[in-house]
């Protein structure tokens, strides 16, 4: 009962939502760039460009949990294997720079051991701009249509679902890193030189990158929030409350659940697209399975099911991952697992229930 | 409850119309031109041996208000799963008017050819309000794009307003349903069954846990809906069944005991010792 009020308030703006919106709108697309071109590099003011690209990432990340709040919170489909999705677009642009980083005919080595010199059929067609952008949406797409297909028709839910989600991107990852796949193997994709011609080394690039992230982050968030308000936000709602009521008042589940278990994958596929020219490397450690949990654990510590702590979860977890990995690299394990505790013990409405109680707006559940 | 009330005697009012109460949702494919909307014929269905449906067979006509009673674990729930889809029988038929094969439908597809279910224990949308709940119940297009896209126009508004009166819920239509009284939700899911305005209604035990009070206003409802809708009632409660049936089914161990008007039933000697006898001891 608690969580709905939550989604009226958090997650769904009144006009100083809206001013909030604008304000960090103004601070992602005006205020970082300005900080980073206009300010002196002297000043404390000043944003290098390597804090841009991290934040750029942040972004891409945070459309990611946007992508499994929809599916999670307002559905209440646990993936735990969106790891998979994201990375099937960071493959399919990781591909494209790789494939134009070789202009001059040559091939990696990686081709090179599978003994041809040429590149292989599935390789040619990502030399063009149009194509890798549209297998960034069909490829985790239609990988998420049918896996979504088979998995809602024979009703399978709740936990029973998030573990083959667990399967479907081991699987994936197990098959990535293999040679003969021939996308790169354990080494993955890296070594890009080019996007559309420019250096992804260029610190305009770079800008541009940390734009075009922003955009998708505040797209994405336009979109979901259309979507969680429409009358077919509240059919989701009623799926993840009463399923089978909603069957006997004439909806079909399958479809509904069908599109938004579609579009997160799309949008996690956007996501990774634009973060791999951000890191300059995509591998199958992208697909493992405890990538795909922290990805749980940003929008359950951001509080599920209002969108907007789906973004801060992102933003906190990532946060805390970069300082603490930094410092102590092999701590970072333990400390997300005691996240992960905490979270389930004290907050289980996340950062915004925490927010709601000390405004004393929540109520108790 | 008191408004409740007098939105009721509204309802009964011959000189004020409402229309969506007069006339139920089109429903393509239907045809009752042979009389009986439901055709449930020789269906048996067994859970681990136990036989909770044997050979029922059970027609009911178009614009029929009936009433099927029968003692606890009589197969009264079970049929009314059958009919919509939830349960598949082992063997039988079942049709909705003399086309629709119901035994090949989903339970969405049932739901929007017309037969609309009220289950026994109230299933309400517990995290929306009493008016999205109404709003997602409204007879419309299910698709997709018609729910992305749905602005609820000023006909509907009002088609919602009296439902929600009728109910006698207007003052807490943002309340969260979840947050509601046992009998609130009773009522806001009978509200829901108007709202999608079904050609066949089934109602299971629409007043356990209602007052006198609302019990008199479930069975004068459920009166004013037959005709241009048809009723098939399951109640446990013999005054409420009295006061509203034509027709009457007694079930007893998954089939038809006995049929009849209420009379000629309570006065059939099986039905007594089965049921009636329990009942009073
Ligand atoms: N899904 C099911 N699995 C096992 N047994 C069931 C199931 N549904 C109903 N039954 C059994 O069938 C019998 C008839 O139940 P039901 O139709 O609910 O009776 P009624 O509604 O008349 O009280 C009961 O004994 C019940 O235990
Ligand atoms: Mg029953």
């Amino acid at each position: 009962m608690a969580q709905a009020r939550i989604n009226r308030i958090a997650g769904l703006h009144g006009p100083a939502g809206w001013l909030l919106f604008l304000l960090a709108v103004a601070a992602v697309l005006v205020l970082m760039p300005v900080l980073n071109r206009v300010v002196s590099p002297e000043s404390i003011f000043h944003v290098p460009n390597w804090m841009l690209t991290l934040t750029g990432r942040f972004l891409c990340l945070a459309l990611v949990a946007l992508a499994l709040d929809l599916i999670w919170g307002y559905t209440g489909i646990l993936s735990l294997g969106h790891g998979a999705f994201f990375a099937l677009g960071g493959y399919v642009m990781g591909m494209h720079l790789t494939r134009n980083s070789y202009a001059d005919g040559g091939v990696p080595n990686f081709i090179q051991f599978l003994g041809v010199s040429e590149w292989p059929w599935f390789w040619v067609p990502f030399q063009w701009f149009w194509f890798t952008a549209l297998m960034i949406l069909l490829v985790p797409g239609v990988l998420a249509f049918l896996f979504g297909f088979f998995a809602f028709r024979s009703r399978v839910r709740g936990v029973y679902f998030a573990i083959i989600t667990q399967a479907l991107t081991f699987g994936m990852m197990l098959l990535f890193f293999r040679t003969e796949t021939g996308v790169g193997g354990d080494t993955g994709l890296t070594n890009f030189q080019t996007l559309l011609g420019f250096s992804v080394r260029d610190a305009d690039t770079r800008l541009a990158l940390y734009l075009v992230s922003a955009l998708a982050v505040i797209g994405g968030y336009l979109a979901c929030r259309y979507i969680v308000t429409s009358k077919l936000g509240r059919v989701l709602t009623a799926i993840r409350d009463a399923e089978s009521r909603v069957r006997f008042t004439g909806y079909n589940p399958l479809r509904y659940k069908l599109f938004v278990w579609t579009l997160s994958a799309m949008l996690c596929g956007v996501a990774g697209a634009l973060y791999v020219p951000q890191t300059g490397v995509i591998n199958p450690g992208e697909m493992a399975p405890a990538q795909s949990i922290e990805m749980a654990v940003w929008v359950a510590l951001g509080g599920r099911g209002t969108l907007v702590g789906a973004l801060a979860g992102a933003g906190i977890v990532n946060g805390m991952k970069s300082y603490v990995t930094a410092v102590h690299p092999d701590l970072w394990l333990f400390f997300l697992g005691a996240l992960f505790i905490i979270v389930t013990l004290f907050l289980p409405r996340g950062v915004v229930g925490l927010f709601q109680r000390v405004r004393g707006e929540g109520g108790r559940s | 409850m008191n408004r409740a009330v007098a939105a009721f005697r509204e309802l009964q009012r011959r000189d004020r119309v409402f229309p969506f109460l007069q006339e139920a949702a089109p429903s393509p494919g239907l045809d009752t031109r042979h009389g009986p909307i439901l055709y449930v014929e020789g269906i048996s269905r067994s859970f681990d041996g136990f036989q909770a449906l044997d050979d029922l067979t059970l027609y009911v006509d178009d614009g029929e208000l009936r009433c099927i009673i029968g003692p606890n674990g009589a197969g009264k729930t079970t049929l009314m799963d059958v009919i919509t889809g939830k349960t598949t029988p082992d063997s039988g038929h079942a049709w909705f008017g003399s086309r629709l094969n119901l035994l090949r439908m989903n339970e969405h597809a049932i739901a929007q050819a017309g037969i609309g279910r009220k289950f026994q224990k109230p299933t309400v949308f517990e995290n929306l309000s009493v008016f999205e709940n109404l709003e997602l119940a409204m007879h419309a297009d299910r698709g997709l794009r018609r729910s992305l896209f749905w602005r609820l126009d000023g006909e509907g508004r009002d088609r919602l307003d009296e439902v929600l009166a009728l109910i006698g819920l207007e003052a807490r239509r943002r309340t969260l349903a979840g947050s509601l009284s046992h009998g609130q939700k009773q009522w806001l899911e009978i509200g829901s069954l108007l709202m999608q305005n079904p050609r066949l209604l089934l109602v299971d035990e629409p007043v356990a846990g209602m007052t006198g009070q609302e019990t008199e206003q479930t069975a004068e409802l459920l009166v004013s809906l037959a005709g241009r809708h048809s009723v098939v009632v399951v109640e446990h409660d013999m005054e409420f069944v009295r006061s509203i049936a034509r027709t009457v089914t007694v079930l007893h161990q998954g089939s038809v005991l006995a049929e009849g008007t209420m009379d000629q039933v309570q006065a059939d000697p099986r039905v007594r010792e089965v049921y009636l006898g329990e009942e009073e001891t």
